[in-house]
């Protein structure tokens, strides 16, 4: 990768939404939505809910399935300038393993983030990622169908993330990105109803930063592999403060829908950084929180 | 068309009514850029705690002559109010243009009537200019409370002809849009609308009981305006589509309404 700095999924389409605004190749990677082994429509609306510093989204993993995205949507991203890695999602292991197997046939994807955090659904998704076993099984399952780089998402809506982070470790992930969306409730008090369509929504944006940033260090100091960083990333200096707590690289989110051009601005915000306190490298600040 | 990020400045502000603010904006390094009736822009709110994302307003005017873009607002919440203090020199961030616009006359000859209530009759005055440019003289319907609640009139009739009802009567025929005595003395070839769901709705019953074609601009709740979230989706007869750029103007044909 050119920089540490990718895109989120669900946050950044699949990358040419944003090509108006943004030079893909100034930055490292770009991580396309969701992709599931067969089409799903998605929850009802409204699936948003603006909260103080950030939003809540119960979209509930809409794709079109992997055999759309390999036909159509693959020829589209991928001769695009920066790396391209596809979230994989799924209600069963074999589910998530052969829409694995399928994205491993794509020569332009390096590597698959597969989500076992999404709370937005009700089979799968975080069911597999708040448990050490449930995350472990999925991740053998995938392993055995993928060769490829395998980042497994983890969810913060868990009472120890590092012991996922552990067994996701130990089945076989090569790397850990981290967090998905805390999962949280809106309601409108005039009317006396839910927001969300499905009541419950994941939060996301500056609000859970320092949730994130906590995490990230807990799990970067408990696993040998490397720890991707994200939640609520909104500047140089947030990402800057993610790779301090141990992060090798980030991902920008809801950033994105406030500043569409916020990813680039990061890539160029870090190495201002670096020069300015004479780092040679990115590498030199990760982990590099001084007593 | 091409999307920016623009940093416009504010040449003028006004306040019509108690609920709405009219800002005049400019872009002071560039012509502004290409767009057309029935898109949108996003812009950044900044200075309000309670909100967080940016606030999706359909263009009311553009004018390249000029280089002027206008943005009718209603202040409904913590962060349209803050759009309505800006001042005259201040800067707005604005992502635009968004989404797809109003279909256009083919021809002259295309009779077109718009529909407008409330603030959704924003993007119909740009879009009676842009029919006017063309040689095409719209028909407005302007439908609001009470005469207090009508705004630009004087604008709207350079353009075509308007007729108006108020639910008190107070000015034009008393009634809903729907009621109007010019949907039975005219035809339409088409019917473009914007404004409170339940009037675009009684619309849409009107114009396939009367067989015209008809599209509304939908205003769901948005996060990113770009299509990448898929939070402001509408249940359409194909599936889930995205308000931001499969619309914001959808033709009734193909809503589940």
């Amino acid at each position: 990768m050119v920089n540490p700095v990718m895109t989120a999924s669900g946050t950044f389409g699949y990358g040419v939404e944003f090509q108006d605004f943004v030079d893909l190749s100034k930055v490292g990677g770009i991580i396309v939505k969701g992709t599931t082994l067969n089409p799903r429509q998605g929850n009802p609306y409204p699936r948003m809910a603006e909260t103080a510093q950030g939003m809540l989204n119960c979209v509930g993993l809409q794709n079109k399935g992997v055999a759309h995205f390999c036909d159509h949507i693959y020829p589209m991203i991928k001769d695009l300038p920066t790396r391209v890695l596809v979230n994989v999602s799924g209600s069963t292991p074999e589910d998530y393993a052969e829409c694995a197997a399928r994205i491993a046939e794509l020569e332009n994807i390096p590597a698959i983030e597969l989500n076992i955090s999404c709370p937005n659904v009700k089979q799968g998704g975080m069911a597999f990622g708040v448990t050490p076993e449930g995350a472990s099984t999925v991740v053998k399952a995938v392993r055995e169908a993928y060769p490829k780089t395998l980042i497994v998402k983890l969810s913060p809506n868990v009472t120890s993330i590092t012991d996922i982070a552990m067994a996701v470790q130990d089945a076989g992930a090569d790397a850990v990105s981290l967090i998905n969306t805390l999962m949280g409730m809106a309601i409108d008090a005039e009317k006396r109803k839910k927001l969300l369509s499905i009541g419950t929504g994941g939060l996301s944006g500056p609000a859970v930063k320092p949730v994130a940033l906590r995490m990230v260090y807990q799990v970067a100091h408990a696993v040998n592999i490397p720890v991707i960083g994200l939640g609520g990333i909104s500047s140089a200096t947030d990402a800057i403060e993610f790779l301090l707590a141990g992060a090798s690289a980030i991902e920008i989110g809801t950033a994105n829908f406030l500043d569409p051009a916020i990813s680039e601005k990061v890539a160029v915000g870090i190495n201002e950084y670096l020069d300015r306190h004479h780092f040679s490298s990115v590498k030199d600040i990760i982990g590099a929180l001084e007593d | 068309m091409k999307k920016y990020i623009l940093d416009l400045e504010v040449v003028e502000v006004s306040h019509p009514h108690p609920r709405y603010v009219l800002i005049k904006l400019t872009d002071t390094k560039a012509p502004l850029p290409e767009m057309v009736p029935g898109q949108f822009a996003q812009l950044r709110i900044d200075g309000s705690s309670t909100t967080f994302l940016r606030r999706p307003i359909s263009i009311h005017y553009m004018d390249s002559k000029t280089n002027q873009l206008w943005f009718l607002v209603q202040t409904v919440g913590d962060g349209t109010r803050q759009v309505a203090k800006l001042k005259k020199g201040d800067t707005l961030n604005c992502v635009l243009p968004l989404g797809n616009g109003f279909t256009l006359p083919a021809g002259k000859d295309e009779k077109i009537l718009l529909v407008g209530g409330g603030v959704g009759c924003a993007p119909l005055l740009y879009m009676g200019k842009w029919m006017s440019e063309m040689g095409c003289r719209p028909t407005f319907l302007i439908g609001a409370r009470s005469e207090s609640d009508l705004l630009q009139l004087d604008l709207f009739e350079k353009y075509g002809d308007v007729y108006i009802t108020t639910e008190d009567g107070s000015k034009g025929e008393k009634g809903f849009v729907t009621q109007h005595s010019v949907l039975k003395e005219k035809k339409f070839d088409r019917i473009s609308t914007c404004g409170p769901s339940p009037m675009m709705k009684a619309v849409a019953r009107y114009a396939t009981e009367s067989d015209v074609k008809c599209e509304v601009s939908l205003e769901n709740k948005m996060a990113c305006g770009v299509g990448a979230c898929l939070c402001c989706v509408q249940d359409t007869n194909d599936g889930h589509k995205c308000v931001c750029t499969d619309g914001p103007v959808f033709d009734i044909k193909e809503l589940k309404w």
